[in-house]
């Protein structure tokens, strides 16, 4: 009887498992089988085992493009966790109502496609609609002038995209931390400022650490900003990655990359919550 | 101090919403080119997202691949989250965790490896490919909103039932699925809104074939501006706040956010 319990339970699970295997370990597989495979005269590939599109990546230009999209979105992840980190301290302390509302603002706004946060902000870099426009109607500057293409184009943009994640990283955490020792700190006399620097910084590192880490790895993952707000050198590993993919049809090399950029993501995530989750 | 809060949360919902009212402004110019402030003000972007055929035929299958990427993808989470609530199967976790994988890698990766799969087997740009695509990339949505319904299911009213000779189907049919069913809608809710605004997996399984909305603004970008994708970013941001909106009234948006236990 319990033997044929546990046999319709696995049962159930048949149309499930075919497809996670079918349409993520065998897709997966193939990246990695794709990555050393030999390319063949007509353009083409065939599986086999060849390191000449890893060999290919170790020039410095590729080098170079890896340590930079890994520093801009080292950088992003800081600047948007310390935007977000005050405002969701905030909002767990407004009413129920504000704080829905709040939330489903954010979330919209979250899941706004990176082509339409994109162009939103193509038009604000604009010569002719955009922040340049509001500062020489008010006098600040003389002439308006296009913003984009440029890194700081590029950074704004994604710190813009990365927000609203924050906010959701850090509110689980926010939301359960224990006011009482906010409570204690107060009665013996610290500042408001005090106690947010000396509480409630200390008490919620874990959940900045892991929310650092996980904006790292979805700004990472950006594909439109860096082309429609950069010059070509701005491109990040997963632009260079749809490049070669849609547009050189190499798809060996595009694999090998793909393999390099979860190698990157994967080694900071490891190392970052080695060392950030000690203490 | 209140002041300096104060000034904080405006520049704030500023910097955050700021953007927002710039697109929205421009979507309602009544001319051809973008302008801020705006010049003149029109409803003719939106009327074209409706009347312009390429536009028109975008929004359709996106809104086709969504819906259908976000039921299958429940229908996939389904049995598993059921099987590690139920019995707490390794099994069923250990598929728990390779389903919700797929959401945490970078989106690119996943869809080269659709586009290598789809395209060893000799699939080429079919709209089902792109279907399956979002329903593996987003199955860690409802995988992880069933859970937390599930989670919400009192046990005690359970064996309460069977005390009273509920059988097994009777007690899933009159106990758990009205208590999950929100969470579950609110799974396939997340799912449906992702996959409209996706575009790289689309891209690269369907981006020849099938031009879904985010793929034919980026194309449209490259020739430059027209105020009808200003229009499409609002009329998306709406969809997303109503969806969102729906989740907060018909379930728990506190809970799925992880803000109790």
């Amino acid at each position: 009887m319990s033997n044929n319990k546990s046999l319709s339970q696995y049962i159930t699970l048949v149309p499930s498992s075919v497809m996670i295997g079918v349409f993520f370990m065998v897709p997966f597989v193939l990246i990695i089988m794709a990555s050393v495979a030999v390319k063949t005269p007509d353009g083409d590939f065939s599986y086999g085992f060849d390191l000449t599109h890893f060999e290919r990546f170790m020039t410095w230009f590729y080098i170079e493009r890896a340590l930079f999209s890994a520093a801009m979105c080292a950088l992003i992840s800081c600047i948007s966790l310390l935007i977000a980190f005050p405002f969701t301290y905030m909002l767990t302390q407004f009413k129920e109502r504000t704080k829905t509302l709040w939330l489903i603002y954010i979330l919209a706004q979250l899941s706004l496609s990176e082509v339409l946060i994109a162009f939103s902000w193509q038009v604000l870099f604009s010569r002719k609609a955009g922040i340049g426009n509001i500062l020489e109607y008010t006098g600040i500057i003389e002439k308006s002038f296009a913003m984009a293409p440029s890194a700081g184009a590029v950074i704004a943009a994604l710190v813009y995209l990365a927000v609203p994640f924050a906010i959701l990283l850090l509110y689980p955490a926010l939301s359960r931390m224990d006011r009482s020792l906010i409570e204690a700190a107060r009665t013996l006399g610290t500042s408001t400022l005090g106690t947010f620097f000396r509480i409630v910084i200390p008490v919620n590192r874990s959940a900045l650490v892991s929310s650092s880490v996980t904006i790292f790895v979805l700004t990472l993952g950006a594909i439109i900003v860096p082309q429609v707000l950069g010059k070509p050198e701005h491109w990040t590993l997963s632009v260079l990655i749809t490049d070669q993919a849609i547009f050189n049809f190499n798809l060996p090399f595009a694999s090998a990359l793909a393999v390099v950029l979860l190698l990157l993501s994967g080694s900071v995530v490891a190392a970052v919550m080695k060392f950030g989750g000690e203490k | 101090m209140k002041l300096l809060r104060n000034a904080y949360l405006i520049i704030f919902a500023i910097y955050l919403i700021g953007p927002i009212f710039v697109i929205t402004a421009v979507s309602f110019n009544s001319k051809k080119f973008l302008a801020f402030p705006p010049k003149g003000f029109s409803f003719r972007w939106y009327a074209e997202i409706f009347i312009d055929n390429g536009w028109f035929n975008s929004l359709i299958s996106s809104l086709l691949i969504a819906a259908a990427s976000a039921i299958l993808a429940v229908l996939i989470a389904l049995p598993v989250a059921y099987a590690v609530w139920k019995s707490g199967l390794r099994y069923a976790k250990a598929l728990f965790s390779l389903g919700v994988a797929p959401f945490i890698l970078p989106p690119v990766i996943m869809a080269l490896a659709f586009l290598l799969l789809f395209s060893s087997i000799g699939m080429n740009g079919l709209m089902i490919n792109v279907i399956i695509a979002h329903a593996m990339f987003l199955l860690a949505l409802p995988l992880v909103t069933i859970s937390l319904g599930l989670e919400s299911v009192d046990r005690a009213l359970l064996e309460a039932a069977q005390t009273m000779g509920a059988d097994g189907k009777t007690v899933f049919r009159t106990v758990i699925l009205p208590i999950a069913a929100p969470f579950a809608f609110a799974g396939f809710a997340f799912c449906f809104v992702l996959s409209l605004n996706e575009y790289i997996i689309a891209l690269m399984t369907v981006g020849f074939t099938v031009e879904t909305l985010p793929i034919k603004i980026f194309n449209a970008l490259r020739y430059g501006y027209t105020p009808v994708i200003a229009s499409i970013a609002v009329l998306f941001l709406l969809i997303n706040v109503v969806v969102f909106g729906l989740i907060a009234k018909f379930s728990n948006l506190s809970r799925i956010l992880g803000a109790m236990d």
